[in-house]
């Protein structure tokens, strides 16, 4: 960060180009996230939604071109590297099955702090101790003490959605990613969900990529991105 | 729970074959023990061993009653024990021996031979019947019994000089449980008037006057020795394999016992080849579970990636959960054959005088566990790189 300057984005596409087998799905010649920005990119699926994510999160690598999230280029990292990367500034919530089934609830939650000492350090350094931490976020995400006993199997969608949200946020990473978290949920607990995970983002000042199909939902964000507006390659939709 | 229970099952088998094998050459090696030689006419070693302690086959030829007394006369001799082979009972072979066999054949870990019912012979008709004798035909003690003369398909009954039962030998797990045991005089009295196999017409004598005539044997078949002390076995081999009278032979029982006991190494390793293969079919089970769940567990994997796991730490846990299975199987395998040789174990020494240790597992045990476990670990590096693979190429979100 340049000081006394504007911010440098969370997040910077540069000429982006990812292929599958041969065929281009990603050709980003520009894309920018802010830092604190909350974010709505809507694409349906089979536009490339999935490859994007997996570029963004390090886990894929792209044919040509740059990302480069808080200033750290992707590429210059290897493999382990950039996996602690993403341990260190990333969270991750997707649409479902979010939870390891063989960890309780508490352990699932703690999950980030096992491959990041830096989200570990912040949650003690947060509540107490990194426990602590997860309790307090659970209950700020509205999952009560009955729920964190029971074993993950037994959670509805609606309470894994929000364990995972708390698995996401715990030590304040920088970028929350979020892939059609609500999907799975009704009505209700669609808003609700929302509802608090964007006052959670809020008091971190972290930056939201929100990813979703469903346009009604992008009323909650502040900036809206079709992805077919910054992804050159046409895909037909697979339905 | 399954993939241990076959794993279980298969290590239980693998070792227990070990065992078996190892307690079915303990046994043999100890058909006959506290002998120090066995002698007979010159032939080869193992047949000397055959026919003389499993009554398998016949001699070649025998020794003669002189070669006998001369030999132990000698100093270094502390007891013999002379036998009298070539009849049969219904299948049985019949043993002419003296009362000393009954105290000096020792078998197993130096057990002797102990009466389950009745008392040596006395009489020149007085007959000792080993265990299994008794079980197949039913004979108690006081069944009159006729004893034929040759030991193979065509026999011809000593019908006219009939013997009676007079003990019964407890179950030893030897060949001494498929034997008719009688005294030398008795072999004499039934072959008083025959010659060369076949009963002489005309010369028969009843069974009342054999037991007056001269009834000392002018050949026998074989003899067991005992020395006086270890160290003047090899003199006394010696000496009998050069006796000038008679062409002799003088095995040392162990030695040939572990000659023979190599014929059947093949057997041995064919054994143990199939309950390997037993323990492979076990591992290759535990490949197909790890390898049927993996395609549902993409997902947890993907959720590991997105966490910040390495993919090597994905292929590292999936081959520790192949190596655990495998751990749990071999410890159940263990606890299975510790069960299985508890309760088997009286009834194997008994029928087969095999005798089996409840101890910790051998040396050699101990190497095919280990293998198994390696092999364990090995076979769950497959689906482990298939994962490894998928991760990488599943990136974030799978694709479902």
């Amino acid at each position: 960060m340049i000081p006394g300057g504007v911010p440098t984005p969370a997040i910077q596409l540069r000429d982006l180009r990812f292929a599958w087998n041969g065929r281009d799905t990603i050709d980003i010649p520009q894309m920018s996230i802010g830092r604190g920005e909350r974010l709505f990119l809507q694409g349906p699926s089979g536009s490339g939604k999935s490859t994007l994510l997996g570029l963004i999160g390090g886990v894929l690598t792209p044919s040509a071109g740059e990302v480069v999230m808080l200033d750290q280029r992707l590429s210059a990292l290897s493999g382990a590297r950039r996996d602690r990367f993403r341990a260190d500034h990333i969270g991750f919530i997707f649409q479902q099955f979010n939870l390891l089934p063989f960890l309780d609830v508490i352990e699932n939650v703690l999950l980030p702090c096992r491959f990041s000492r830096r989200r570990a350090e912040r949650a003690r350094v947060e509540a107490g101790s990194e426990k602590s931490q997860a309790r307090m976020l659970l209950e700020a995400l509205g999952l009560d003490a009955e729920a964190l006993a029971k074993p993950v199997r037994e959670l509805s969608v609606g309470q894994q959605q929000r364990v995972a949200a708390a698995r996401a946020l715990i030590g304040s990473p920088e970028i929350l990613i979020a892939d059609e978290p609500t999907s799975a949920l009704d009505e209700d607990a669609r808003a609700s969900f929302l509802g608090l995970l964007i006052a959670q983002c809020n008091r971190e000042r972290g930056t939201l990529v929100f990813v979703s199909h469903d346009s009604g939902l992008a009323t909650f964000f502040e900036r809206k991105l079709l992805l077919r507006e910054v992804n050159r390659v046409v895909t037909t939709a697979v339905n | 729970m399954l993939t241990i229970a076959t794993i279980g099952v298969s290590v239980a088998l693998l070792l227990g074959v070990e065992q078996v094998r190892d307690s079915a050459r303990r046994g043999f090696a100890s058909t006959v023990a506290g002998t120090d030689l066995i002698v007979g006419a010159r032939s080869g070693s193992i047949n000397l061993l055959l026919y003389s302690v499993f009554h398998i086959g016949d001699a070649t030829n025998n020794v003669t009653w002189q070669s006998y007394q001369d030999i132990t006369a000698q100093p270094e001799v502390a007891w013999a024990v002379p036998l009298s082979l070539g009849d049969s009972h219904r299948g049985f072979r019949v043993v002419g021996t003296d009362a000393d066999f009954f105290s000096r054949y020792h078998y197993g870990a130096q057990r002797a031979l102990a009466f389950s019912d009745g008392v040596p012979f006395r009489d020149v008709y007085d007959a000792v019947i080993g265990a299994q004798v008794a079980e197949k035909l039913h004979y108690p003690v006081g069944q009159s019994i006729v004893l034929a003369h040759g030991t193979g398909p065509l026999t011809a009954d000593h019908a006219d000089k009939p013997f009676r039962v007079v003990g019964i030998l407890a179950r030893t797990g030897t060949p001494v449980d498929a034997s008719v045991f009688v005294s030398l005089e008795a072999i004499e009295a039934i072959h008083l008037d025959w010659q060369s196999g076949v009963r002489l017409p005309g010369q028969a004598i009843s069974a009342d006057a054999a037991r007056h005539a001269d009834l000392t044997p002018k050949a026998i078949t074989a003899f067991l020795l005992g020395l006086k002390s270890r160290t003047a076995v090899f003199a006394m081999q010696r000496y009998i394999n050069d006796y000038e009278d008679e062409p002799l032979l003088a095995i040392l029982p162990g030695v040939a016992l572990q000659e023979l006991w190599s014929l059947l190494g093949v057997a041995e390793n064919a054994l143990l080849i199939v309950a390997a293969m037993v323990v492979v079919a076990g591992l290759l089970g535990m490949l197909t579970a790890l390898l049927t769940t993996l395609n549902e567990r993409r997902r947890e994997m993907a959720i590991l990636r997105a966490v910040g796991a390495r993919p090597s730490l994905i292929f590292f846990l999936l081959v520790a959960e192949a190596e655990f299975l495998t751990l749990f199987g071999i410890v159940a395998g263990l606890a299975l054959l510790a069960i299985a040789v508890a309760v088997a174990r009286a009834w194997a020494q008994a029928h087969y005088g095999m005798t089996f240790d409840i101890a910790s597992p051998s040396a050699a045990q101990g190497l095919l566990l280990a293998c198994v476990a390696v092999a364990g670990g090995l076979i769950g590096c497959l689906p482990a790189w298939f994962a490894y693979r998928y991760t990488l190429a599943d990136g974030l979100v799978q694709r479902l």
